[in-house]
């Protein structure tokens, strides 16, 4: 499996160990019967539909991690066997270590209460409640005493930017107000690791780019850990701190969003990337020479490893020749020279 | 003479060839049976006897030990459906003390009244709130109207009466309904269990149950009421699994994520969710209650439907016809309330409402009790208040029997010489043709139709319940059944798919007969019964008028629909290559409709089936007839064995047409 293991500095919170998922009769002892991973022909041969093949991945506390893929990739299915939604056919599920797949029903419906929060396509809003009844309703259902939990609904309503809104019911709400709604409930109960399925799909362009912003934005205050499954790769570029790339039931490559625009695993994922605007993905870290003996002039600009070829361009074109790259902590790690950026900028 | 049923060839070598050559023996080896057969084999044009097997006698018996030996220990059947008839009195009869006859102390003809019921106006007033509350000032208008039309036609009492059993049956049948539907909605095997229970309570006649209701809970409102329920039962419990299913999974997904325990996943998320579909059987609910008003007399319910029903027994039309329209005041006033009951959204408060006080937050409550604590004492006092005044109420009475008389002497010729034609013509040569086929033909027949269509499973289950109609030895009522309900069904189409094509080709006239079908369909199927026996008097003919009237709504409605459904594109791709509108209309959009139309037909035999049934009143010879008079005879076994006969011929039509379409629409590769 092309996985990059998880750093030894960060903790995983969730991992996917060879998660198997075939619909269709007498799946499980199918799958028992193999000696080895059996492949495509072989599941269909047996007449099942193997919607999620050999998945093992792991999300990293506080980051984002995005599974891209196609309609019937398995995206959807995989998420929904991360958070037992639906039942894997093998394999294991570990939540900060534990195997949910061992989990009791009362100890799953804990879990859930406490630790996950979803958001939905179609936003599965509750049409009789209000907007605050909608965000107070995981609250309400493990029995949170009604002025606390609307305290609290009020927060995260405040949050996403809906407040003054809170009487009113979902269909009066445009859609992407709607998902907002989406959003606050996923967050009332504060979880710890937070499903997001194909959350803007549903949104008409401009308002599939606000609500990015937006989640960007949420996500520099909450910092949770975040399992976003989409089919617009470059909503993924965006947003993704890795990404999990899906064909037929498979992860096909799981990288930075980087890693993947300049090493494609497959020609499936480099066709995805073909069209990604470089500048935009690439990070000064990946563009940056060693600092070397020349001293850099007075007044050379300063800029973050992190940064994108495109966020610095603009520099350059007050006619600097060289910027500085500065790490996390602030220390200079490298330089870069203009004809590196200007070389990534031509070609798009 | 055995090798004359054709049967399916067991494994078709090359399927279509085999089975048209199957039908051509088949159809040589029925004429050859029918037209020769009779003296070699006469058992095959009348069952014989001996053979019957006895179910009638079974469910007789059945009944008699339930009555008298079922036991659960400390208690016997008996006492625990009376028991269930005590309970649901006690709700009734507040109700019919509200509304009727007031609160009474004392038994009988003693009885004193220690509270009046509610002030006909009080009532008006309600009824208008409601209405503005669910759909605004015109709803209101329409819901006080048909009640002031109670009383200004000196309906007001019996619509009372009719009224408190509806205000008991529909929410009994409804949460029962409910139930029912979660219980199949969680496990499937109940599901499983209660769907042919379901058809079958579906397409057996009211009449067929009434009896063993009236053994087991007596005769009285309270059986009245549990009758209603019963009846409108099922298709509440399938609505509710159809809405419960079609919540979205995302919905359910929902739930699951945010660790709803089983409970508050079915009363919190799915129930919630579910509710505009589930208003529309709530709808179901009260015009099938309001449908069995009539009937439900026949076992004690007074009011509206006892007086139609009394009226019609000694064919005093103008009463029957007023008691009639009262029925249609009251369905439509509850149609369109419950109706825009389902259709409403919720609006968001205005901010700073919680702040308000209770009656300000409540204003359609504070109203209607302000109503009543102005009207009820004033009504002690002035007796306009209390109800209507009997000098200024209209009797509409005479006025119907003298327009019968004048039309019955004007143009009695003209009425009977289209009676005769059509009788002559049409009806008595297909009832004689039905009556003379060897039913082994008509079953082995069927089982071949069963199987081209459906397979193998269905051929056998087409075959089996013809088969045990005639086993029963009904055949020949059978028979006619299936004349008088297919010669209804074929006249209700010739009607109705040219109404229903009209209605999806202009625009106008669609709305016009969109709105004369939704009356119509809010009828309750006695009321047509009526002006066809004015006409028409007692018969074959008047009974196939009233099939005719109350089956053609869905023939109208389905084929507009179907039409209207149609791929757009392909009527553009149709106009592009330069169809006239009549290529369009019959190359195009008819055949696309095909199986819709054909939905439609099977809807409209349902309604044929059951209204037939209902026209043993005015003298059929069918297996309606059979189970009315088993009802006045109070012969349980009688009743539901030519119910069951009905029933069957229900779900065999209903089996084979559904096969067709499906059939149809595969061939046209249309999805549903």
């Amino acid at each position: 499996m092309p996985d990059t293991p998880a750093p030894a500095d960060t903790a995983v919170t969730l991992e996917c160990r060879n998660v198997w998922k075939l619909f269709g009769p007498e799946a499980q002892g199918f799958l028992a019967g193999q000696t080895a991973a059996p492949g495509l022909e072989a599941i269909r041969a047996a007449g099942l539909v193997g919607a999620v093949q050999d998945v093992s991945l792991a999300v990293r506390e506080g980051e984002c991690f995005v599974i891209m893929g196609l309609s019937g990739s398995g995206k959807s299915t995989l998420v929904r066997c991360m958070s037992r939604l639906i039942e894997p056919t093998a394999g294991e599920i570990l939540f900060n270590g534990e195997n949910l797949l061992a989990a009791r029903p009362d100890r799953m419906i804990e879990i859930r209460r406490h630790r996950m929060g979803m958001v939905f396509q179609h936003f599965a809003l509750l049409p009789h409640l209000t907007v605050l009844g909608n965000v107070a309703f995981p609250l309400e259902v493990r029995g949170v005493a009604r002025a606390e939990r609307e305290a609290r609904a009020r927060e995260v309503v405040d949050l996403v930017g809906l407040a003054g809104r809170e009487g009113f019911f979902p269909r009066e709400l445009s859609g992407g107000q709607q998902q907002r709604v989406g959003i606050a409930r996923s967050l009332a109960g504060d979880p710890e690791l937070w499903f997001l399925d194909e959350p803007f799909s549903a949104l008409d362009p401009l308002i599939r780019r606000e609500m990015q912003d937006e989640f960007l934005r949420l996500q520099a205050i909450l910092k949770k850990t975040i399992v976003f499954i989409t089919h617009d790769f470059d909503e993924a570029i965006r947003l993704a701190d890795r990404i999990a790339i899906m064909k037929d039931g498979r992860v096909v490559q799981i990288g930075t969003p980087e890693d993947l625009v300049m090493n494609p695993a497959s020609d499936y994922v480099a066709e995805f990337t073909r069209n990604v605007v470089r500048a935009k993905v690439l990070k000064a870290r990946s563009l940056m020479a060693p600092l070397d003996a020349e001293t850099l002039p007075e007044g050379t600009a300063d800029v973050a490893a992190s940064a994108t070829v495109a966020e610095i361009a603009p520099l350059l074109s007050e006619g600097a020749e060289r910027l500085r790259v500065l790490d996390g902590s602030g220390a200079p790690v490298g330089l870069i020279r203009r004809e590196a950026v200007v070389d990534v900028m031509m070609r798009g | 003479m055995a090798d004359a049923l054709p049967r399916p060839a067991p494994e078709p070598v090359s399927p279509r060839h085999s089975l048209r050559a199957a039908w051509a023996v088949a159809a040589l080896a029925f004429v050859i049976l029918w037209q020769w057969g009779e003296p070699v084999a006469d058992w095959a044009f009348d069952y014989p006897r001996g053979w019957e097997i006895p179910v009638k006698r079974w469910i007789g018996d059945f009944m008699k030990w339930l009555l008298e030996e079922a036991s659960f220990g400390l208690f016997s059947f008996t006492d625990l459906t009376r028991f269930i008839a005590d309970v649901i009195d006690v709700p009734y009869r507040i109700a019919l003390s509200l509304l009727s006859t007031g609160f009474l102390r004392g038994q009988g003809s003693d009885a004193v009244q220690v509270v009046p019921p509610l002030p006909w106006l009080a009532v008006i007033g309600i009824v208008g709130l409601l209405g503005h509350a669910a759909g605004g000032l015109r709803l209101a208008m329409i819901t006080a109207g048909c009640f002031l039309f109670l009383a200004v036609f000196g309906q007001w009492e019996n619509a009372m009466v009719t009224l408190a059993s509806i205000l008991i049956a529909v929410p009994i049948g409804v949460m029962g309904g409910l139930l029912l539907g979660i219980l199949g909605h969680r496990w499937r095997w109940f599901e499983a269990a209660i769907t042919p229970l379901l058809d079958l309570m579906q397409t057996i006649p009211i009449f067929a149950y009434l009896v063993p209701i009236l053994f087991l809970f007596g005769f009285s409102p309270t059986a009245a009421v549990i009758a209603t329920i019963i009846y409108a039962l099922p298709p509440m419990t399938r609505v509710s699994m159809l809405a419960l299913r079609s919540v979205p999974s995302e919905v359910r997904d929902l739930g699951r994520m945010i660790g709803c325990t089983r409970r508050q996943m079915t009363w919190r998320v799915l129930v919630p969710s579910a509710k505009p579909d589930l208003m529309v059987g709530v709808n179901q609910v009260i015009m099938l209650s309001l449908n069995m008003v009539i009937i439900a007399s026949m076992i004690g319910a007074g009011g509206l439907g006892y007086e139609v029903l009394a009226a019609l027994r000694r064919l005093d039309i103008g009463t029957g016809l007023e008691a009639g329209f009262a029925i249609v005041a009251l369905a439509i006033a509850l149609d369109r309330l419950s109706q825009a009951a389902a259709a409403r959204k919720p609006v968001h408060a205005e901010p700073g409402a919680a702040r308000q006080p209770l009656w300000a937050r409540h204003p359609y409550s504070a109203a209607s009790l302000v109503l009543i604590a102005v009207t009820a004492p004033l009504a002690l006092v002035v007796g306009w208040i209390e109800s209507y005044p009997a000098a200024l109420q209209i009797s509409t009475g005479s006025f119907w029997a003298e327009t019968m008389k004048w039309i019955n002497v004007n143009f009695f010729d003209q009425l009977e010489a289209i009676k005769n034609a059509l009788l002559l013509n049409v009806l008595i040569p297909v009832k004689r043709f039905l009556l003379g086929l060897p039913w082994p033909g008509v079953v082995g027949l069927l089982g071949l139709l069963g199987y081209t269509l459906g397979g193998r499973r269905l051929a056998l289950t087409v075959a089996v319940l013809a088969f045990l109609i005639a086993a029963t030895g009904q055949w020949e009522k059978a028979m006619i059944t299936v004349y008088l309900c297919g010669i209804s069904v074929m006249f209700a189409a010739l009607i109705g798919i040219p109404l229903g094509i009209l209605a999806a080709e202009r625009e106008r006239a669609g709305r016009v007969i969109q709105v004369v079908i939704d009356t119509l369909q809010t009828l309750p199927s006695f009321v047509y019964l009526m002006p066809a026996v004015m006409l028409f008097r007692v018969g074959d003919f008047t009974a196939m008028l009233a099939v005719i009237a109350y089956a053609v709504a869905p023939a109208v409605r389905y084929t507009a629909h179907g039409l209207a459904r149609v791929d757009p594109q392909l009527v553009e791709a149709g106009t592009v290559a330069g169809c006239t509108p009549w290529q369009l209309l019959t190359k195009i959009k008819l055949k696309l409709a095909l199986p819709e139309i054909m939905l439609g037909l099977n809807q409209t035999i349902m309604l044929a089936l059951s209204m037939l049934v209902i026209t043993a009143l005015v003298g059929t010879r069918d297996l309606g007839q059979e189970v009315y008079i088993a009802l006045t005879k109070a012969d349980t076994g009688r009743g539901i064995t030519a119910g069951l006969a009905v029933a069957f011929i229900a779900i065999i039509a209903d089996r084979l047409i559904s096969a067709g379409a499906a059939r149809t629409r595969a061939r046209l590769g249309l999805q549903r």
